[in-house]
């Protein structure tokens, strides 16, 4: 009945407000929030990319010179196929290293751009540095990749803004002959020497999703939370998780986006909390946000869920100190000192594997504590791989 | 002396009950509203877009645009988080600050809108710009700093009254600035203001300083940023995102509010009862369960109708009273 009444008011509201019955439907882009335990799957689903992933999660890391006395994943693989790489050769360093970045418009790319440049400072061998920011602009960064060829690089790292349109861009750095690095975002064309990127958005989806189908108890209230719409690495986490809720017995009450802004997070959550009346879950396709999620059920004043959340300061800080039920999956900022292990693994002609593919680790309680770092910045990512470096922490401030 | 009684402007009372309708709704589609606690959160929670719509209606009343808020209050929590840097001690210059600038990013648009006669549309949508580069390239995309928890205090903390318990400060601090700016339109000055964005000719051939009046609708709302910014800074904690849009939401409910874009009409009452009134539509197509994403095209229906209402519904208003004067559209 209530129900009933709460619409035709909602429904004068609207026509009060000026707003005519053709709004667009609202089903079309995935948002609806009304829970599905029998969600659809995503159209970004892809059942062999997911299994493998999956499976990478267990793998073994090895480390290509058989080093494994030490944890340094950034020089670890998973199940690498090796390949010769003797034709790019060059002994006798005086290397020229070329970086075509797509951006490094958020934290994440802040971190890591600062790590690859202090991984550069490691090696003498390297004698020069040259990089040109895209500004996450295709057009941008297919011109930065050909006035590279001109430069004399030694060899030329590639982060890709988008996959498709830099395809060209890189097979034509390809033909020049100079050994082409490609890292995190992939591009569709296998004429790189190597391609480097953590396992990927299914397993860090999955990390959270199962964590919470472990700690919620079977019918729990679950939010999930996403930046926005159309992403692919963003998609891939969404489609994991809705692939292991829809088996879980977890009832998921709403799939909200944020843009990625920590007011309209803590709105949202607080509706939810109001209309739920308790949420047990709450499960997060990047953490930004999630330290802003945190606080509306503190305001709120009811118990705190469990939340997955990233490896970035803030959260960790406050996990510690609320004593959250919690895990962060992470997309290691780490990876960004691999391209320059692997420049100088080629050119002096060591093997490298086709597709390098890193660990992915996650924080855990257990673990909680060897990330926090307190005298880092907020948003700084602890995965970064950095704290051992010479330069640290100065740089990173 | 003079006898009081409440008077609403003209144009006042549909978004009046507007208002009262959605939150009447709100407490059949959600539990927490059936308790003045409810409520409360959601004032709080709109809060900060309420006093921008304050500013704002200061700047459309008196025939201007203020397009630049958005970015301003980004650069605002942005600036603040780097000189904080989570130190309490540092909590009172630094908002003193952010008061400053916003005075001072006000006075630059009212400045070139007044003096060098470019169209304030313009000269705010150039602010917006320059504010959202020299924040991207100050913080490359990723702020840095923190906030301390004595700033956070006035977006997310409460102070215990008598009477009504736990009240939020933003709340407080909003009613503040509403009685603040209702006595102000009731001022001489706030009348001329007025008077300005309906006929600046008239206020100039009897005497009224037209750009000093214009310059101080855009310092008002550049201040009334600024301290949407110190609350929203409070609520949410930092973001280079914070302020993206929010200057369209505080149009929309200017606009919501009845306040005729081009100036002259409308009362600031109104205004800020648009404010809470997208706040409350917000709130409650979420708790039905209506996409977020849909917000965006509500409010762009919002703009178009109200703005459509205004301009066609005083004429037909008027040709369905008895006689007397025609149509007066031009």
């Amino acid at each position: 009945m209530n129900r009933k009444l709460a619409v035709v008011a909602f429904a004068g509201a609207l026509a009060l407000a000026g707003c005519s019955s053709d709004l667009p439907d609202s089903g079309s882009a995935g948002t609806s929030t009304t829970s599905k335990q029998n969600a659809a799957k995503s159209e970004f689903f892809d059942q062999a990319e997911y299994e493998r992933q999956l499976k990478f999660r267990s793998a073994k890391a090895v480390d290509l010179d058989g080093d494994n006395s030490q944890f340094k994943p950034w020089q670890q693989a998973l199940d690498p196929k090796m390949v010769d790489t003797a034709k790019y050769a060059k002994p006798g360093g005086g290397y020229h290293l070329c970086f075509s970045n797509a951006s490094v418009d958020n934290p994440w790319r802040q971190v890591g751009w600062k790590t690859m440049q202090e991984e550069v400072k490691l090696h003498p061998e390297i004698t020069k540095f040259s990089t040109l920011d895209a500004e996450a602009k295709d057009d941008k960064q297919i011109s930065d990749i050909q006035s590279f060829a001109s430069q004399g690089c030694s060899a030329l790292i590639v982060s890709p803004n988008t996959t498709a349109t830099l395809t060209p861009a890189v097979e034509a750095a390809c033909k020049t002959g100079v050994p082409v690095i490609v890292f995190d975002r992939g591009v569709k064309t296998n004429c790189p020497v190597t391609f480097i990127h953590p396992i990927g958005g299914f397993a860090f989806g999955a990390d959270g999703a199962e964590f919470l189908k472990e700690k919620v108890p079977s019918g729990g209230k679950v939010l999930a939370l996403r930046i926005l719409p159309g992403v692919d690495v963003l998609e891939q986490r969404w489609a994991a998780a809705n692939e292991i809720f829809a088996g879980s017995g977890l009832k998921v009450v709403g799939v909200e986006f944020t843009d990625g802004d920590a007011a309209k997070t803590k709105s949202i959550v607080n509706d939810y909390i109001q209309r739920e009346g308790k949420i047990d879950g709450v499960w997060m396709d990047a953490g930004a946000t999630a330290v802003a999620a945190v606080e509306a059920f503190q305001d709120a004043g009811t118990a705190l869920p469990a939340i997955v959340g990233e490896d970035q300061q803030d959260f960790l800080r406050m996990w510690a100190k609320e004593k959250l039920t919690a895990v962060a999956p992470t997309y290691p900022t780490y990876q960004w000192r691999t391209p320059v292990i692997a420049a100088l693994r080629i050119l002096q002609g060591k093997q490298v594997p086709q597709e390098w593919v890193l660990p992915q680790p996650k924080v855990t309680q257990e673990t909680l504590q060897n990330y926090i770092k307190d005298e880092m910045p907020p948003l700084h990512y602890a995965m970064c791989g950095c704290d051992q470096m010479p330069g640290y922490p100065q740089p990173w401030k | 002396m003079t006898r009081w009684r409440p008077r609403l402007a003209d144009g006042t009372a549909p978004v009046l009950v507007v208002l009262v309708v959605l939150l009447v709704a709100l407490a059949f589609a959600g539990p927490a509203y059936s308790e003045p606690a409810g409520y409360l959160a959601l004032l709080k929670r709109a809060a900060p877009l309420v006093i921008l719509a304050i500013g704002q209606y200061f700047v459309v009343v008196s025939g201007g645009f203020d397009l630049s808020v958005g970015s301003l209050v980004t650069a605002e929590v942005v600036i603040a988080a780097r000189l904080i840097s989570g130190d309490d001690g540092n909590t009172a210059w630094v908002i003193a600050l952010l008061l400053g600038f916003g005075v001072l990013v006000g006075l630059v648009n009212g400045l070139i809108t007044t003096k060098l006669l470019v169209p304030s549309f313009i000269v705010t949508l150039g602010m917006l710009l320059v504010l959202d580069g020299a924040v991207f390239l100050w913080t490359g995309g990723a702020p840095r700093g923190a906030l301390s928890p004595s700033f956070r205090v006035f977006g997310r903390g409460s102070v215990d009254l008598p009477l009504l318990g736990a009240v939020p400060w933003s709340v407080l601090i909003l009613l503040a600035v509403l009685v603040a700016a209702v006595l102000f339109m009731r001022s001489g000055t706030g009348r001329t203001l007025l008077a300005v964005g309906d006929n600046e000719n008239a206020v100039r051939l009897a005497g009224g300083r037209v750009e000093r009046l214009r310059l101080l609708a855009f310092v008002l709302s550049g201040v009334l940023a600024a301290l949407a910014a110190i609350l929203l800074a409070g609520f949410a904690g930092v973001s280079a995102q914070v302020g993206q849009g929010l200057e369209f939401r505080a149009i929309t409910a200017v606009v919501l509010g009845g306040v005729l874009l081009g100036g002259g009409r409308g009362s600031v009452v109104a205004a800020a009862a648009g404010a809470l009134s997208l706040e409350a539509l917000f709130s409650l197509l979420n708790l039905v369960g209506v996409s977020g994403a849909l917000e965006s095209a509500v409010q762009g229906v919002i703009i178009i109708a109200a703005v459509a209402y205004a301009a066609h519904g005083a004429g037909l208003r008027q040709r369905f009273r008895p006689r007397k004067a025609a149509p007066s559209l031009p």
